[in-house]
């Protein structure tokens, strides 16, 4: 299989996106949801595609994936942490939490993403399960009243497993 | 077109046919304590024991079908705090904190026999008395469920249930007995005011659309619920979407709108699904589509997922982003009932808005204006959570105190080692990011829209966020702003730079880097962005700032006098020093120390000179018997 034809049919998924919201400049939001769901990020190549395809500059393209925190430029881990810092988890101590997994995957405020592509930590501001504060979710499912201790154990469950699957 | 009547009788006829019904919480927050694990065992549960059991629930059944159980997967029950919740009916008895491992028991006692089991029951902390269900448990007597009733007892995607409690009759009425002018001073009348913050009449803004003259008309559903600490949009949305549908046709209805948006946080996938599933359900029967009940109105809705930017919720950045733009603001006027959506007039209402709509309807106006205080009709939910021993999603009219929702409803607040102590009080912060905090001074005071407003508060979204003593009011100052700073759009100056420059004195005043000249500074800042920014987020992005320096402002001179921060909060203010009793001089600490502040003798406790001390925490990280904080 030629490079060429890998990338064509890479990109058959997107021209599929782009078509089911009809080529439309007001879809732009959901065209780069689902293309992002495809992809676990926005990578460059299919950003200029999409923009060509709809007709509009690629900066009016950037200029509404950079505005949004959900969108990534760059290519997000395998797993998914996300630490909610709203109010409410807030006060009910997600800052040590977060200290926690950020010194046990040797990640930043600014580098949230490991170096073997494993896991990506990020914080939210409100997921909307307060009652349950602190919440940490991780790969789409919701953990309440997090502690440090309870934080990092998910996470070696997850490296446990990928060790045992690799 | 459909007969509601006909549809609610089988209905209720078929359900008459069951023998008990049990009801799992299915809400984010039980879901997240494993509520659908427990929704299997139970179902598992039911069927060894030989029992028939049954989880969608259809209308139009054989009539001599007869079920012994009907399980539902419910919405947001409200008590998140002991969640997985289940109920039992018609014996309505609430469990709480259910395992799978109960489900057996559940099943023996309470289905097949109608005992009540004791330990699963909601006990009070303090006195440790049981309540058998929602009709004796405190948290919930005291409210006034009114756009909520529902929300947690019906199952979200069963469209026939939801009719069989009346819904969909009061959108009948708009479009068959009503016209635009009746509906819009109905609403008028009723007083209702806008849940999603502003507070704004909505009769009065439906009738600003009513007298565009446009053939196009939008109506969008506000769930862009951004304000940490608030979460009523997103547990109506789950637990009772047809309402939402129902109160958008309403307003639809009052305006001459054929199109109508649902503008949802990402954040939120389970509301996403059941908005989308519930608009699918009623297309399908006919409610939604051309020609509604006869009238000749076609109404359609569509289901948009935000993609995180708080300033979506400000109702002109909303539409921008349904237009597929930057969510950023525009000068008002024009005002979106003018010249909103792609151009058109277009009605902005929050979801607990819409929820609310059908049940004025219901009700009538003279009556719904019964509730609540006169300037503020109704009820109003609250995200109750912080240090509290109740937390979790509540429903009171208008004037309630603050001290009956902290106190009875909350059930007391928690003091830092997690015990009720009521003395612990500190602060509510209301509102959210826009919102300020409401002292120990306020706890009589009536809960309303105007009062909180002339207290330096708001109401908000409906965030309550109580504080317990040992919070620091300058770092909480600090965390809303880093929030909103984060959060700006950047497209006015006060609110880009200004909120900047507040952060960054904030933080100079939690580090100890700040002077007198510091909180002058803070206050003339904060006072020219409310003045000058833009929209509603930089507008009310200093108040939190400001009602902390109002009720707490001896707090702030703490910190930038004495350097000192009263609740320890503040690291950089605190000092380190090593326990001298769990100390066993093993003089790691002073080999880490790269200012050399502590001494001692081996194998005797140290100390550490706070004079030469730089904070850094490297003594703390390294002492194996946590000796230093």
């Amino acid at each position: 299989m030629s490079a060429e034809y890998a990338a064509a049919q890479s990109f058959n998924k997107v021209i599929e996106i782009v078509d089911r919201y009809d080529r439309s400049e007001s879809k732009i939001i959901p065209i780069l949801q689902a293309v992002q769901e495809e992809y676990r990020y926005l990578p460059q190549e299919v950003m200029t595609f999409i923009a060509t395809s709809l007709g509009i500059s690629p900066a009016r393209l950037y200029g509404v994936a950079t505005f949004y925190s959900h969108f990534s430029l760059e290519p997000k881990g395998k797993h998914i942490v996300k630490m909610c810092d709203g109010t409410a988890c807030h006060v009910r101590g997600s800052t040590a939490v977060i200290d926690a997994i950020r010194e046990k995957l040797n990640l930043t405020a600014k580098k949230i993403t490991t170096d073997d592509m494993m896991f990506t930590f990020e914080t939210v501001s409100c997921l909307g399960a307060c009652g349950l504060a602190p919440v940490l979710v991780v790969d789409d499912e919701v953990h309440g009243m997090t502690t440090a201790e309870k934080a990092i154990q998910l996470i070696e469950e997850i490296v446990e497993k990928e060790k045992e699957n690799a | 077109m459909p007969n509601l009547e006909q549809i609610r009788d089988t209905y209720n006829a078929a359900r008459d046919r069951i023998d008990k019904r049990i009801i799992v919480c299915a809400g984010t927050g039980c879901i997240a304590n494993g509520s659908l694990k427990v929704f299997e065992a139970i179902k598992n549960a039911v069927v060894l024991s030989g029992l028939e059991v049954v989880v969608t629930l259809k209308a139009h059944e054989d009539e001599d079908a007869h079920h012994d159980v009907y399980m539902v997967g419910s919405g947001c029950q409200g008590f998140c705090q002991v969640g997985p919740l289940v109920t039992i009916e018609p014996a309505g008895i609430l469990y709480g904190h259910v395992k799978p491992e109960d489900a057996e028991e559940i099943v023996a006692k309470s289905i097949v026999k109608d005992e009540i089991i004791e330990r699963l029951l909601y006990h009070d902390p303090v006195t440790g008395t049981g309540y058998k269900g929602q009709a004796e448990i405190p948290f919930y007597t005291k409210q006034q469920r009114t756009g909520l009733k529902d929300c947690g007892r019906v199952d979200p995607l069963n469209i026939s249930e939801y009719i069989a409690h009346g819904g969909y009759f009061a959108a009948r009425d708009a479009f068959t007995k009503y016209n635009s002018v009746d509906l819009c001073k109905l609403f008028q009348d009723s007083g209702l005011r806008g849940r999603g913050g502003g507070g704004f009449p909505t009769g009065l803004k439906w009738e600003f659309a009513r007298r565009e003259e446009n053939e196009k008309k939008y109506i969008v559903c506000n769930g862009d619920e951004g304000d940490p600490g608030a979460f009523m949009d997103r547990s109506i949305l789950e637990g009772n979407p047809h309402n939402v549908i129902e109160g958008m046709m309403i307003a639809a209805r009052a305006i001459g709108a054929d199109e109508g948006y649902v503008y949802v946080r990402m954040e939120y996938p389970l509301a996403c699904n059941r908005i989308r599933e519930a608009i699918a359900k009623a297309e399908e029967m006919g409610i939604l589509g051309d020609n509604i009940f006869g009238s000749g109105q076609s109404f359609r809705i569509q289901v948009m997922e935000g993609a995180g930017a708080f300033v979506c919720g400000e109702e002109t950045a909303l539409l921008a982003s349904i237009e597929g733009n930057r969510g950023m603001p525009n000068p008002k006027p024009p005002f979106p009932a003018q010249k909103g959506l792609f151009g058109k007039p277009t009605i902005i209402n929050n979801v607990e808005t819409l929820a609310l709509v059908p049940v004025v309807m219901q009700k009538g106006p003279e009556e719904y204006r019964k509730i609540g205080t006169p300037k503020s009709p109704g009820t109003k939910t609250f995200a109750l959570t912080g240090h509290v021993a109740n937390t979790g999603l509540i429903e009171v009219p208008f004037g309630t105190t603050l001290r009956e929702v902290v106190f009875e409803i909350g059930g007391g607040v928690l003091d830092k080692d997690g015990k009720i102590n009521n003395d612990a009080f500190k602060a509510v912060q209301i509102g959210g990011p826009s919102g300020g905090c409401l002292t120990r001074e306020h706890l009589d005071l009536p809960i309303d829209f105007d009062s909180l407003g002339a207290a330096g508060a708001m109401v908000g979204s409906g965030g309550m966020v109580v504080m317990n003593d040992s919070t620091c009011m300058v770092e909480t100052a600090r965390y809303f702003m880093t929030f909103t700073q984060n959060e700006s759009c950047g497209k006015c100056v006060p609110c880009r730079e200004g909120t900047r420059q507040m952060l960054e004195i904030l933080e100079d005043i939690t580090q100890g880097n700040a002077t007198e000249e510091s909180l002058v500074i803070l206050q003339d800042a904060a006072e020219t962005i409310k003045l000058a920014s833009l929209c509603g987020l930089g507008k009310t992005a200093p108040n939190p700032v400001l009602s902390t320096m109002r009720y707490f402002r001896d707090e702030y001179e703490a910190h930038v006098n004495a350097k000192f921060c009263p609740t320890k909060a503040c690291k950089a203010l605190t000092p380190i020093s090593i326990d001298p009793d769990l100390c066993r001089g093993c003089t790691l600490c002073v080999r880490v120390c790269p200012v050399g502040a502590i001494t001692g003798e081996l194998k005797k406790p140290h100390v550490i000179d706070p004079m030469i001390c730089i904070k850094c925490g490297a003594c703390i990280a390294a002492c194996k018997f946590k000796a230093i904080s």
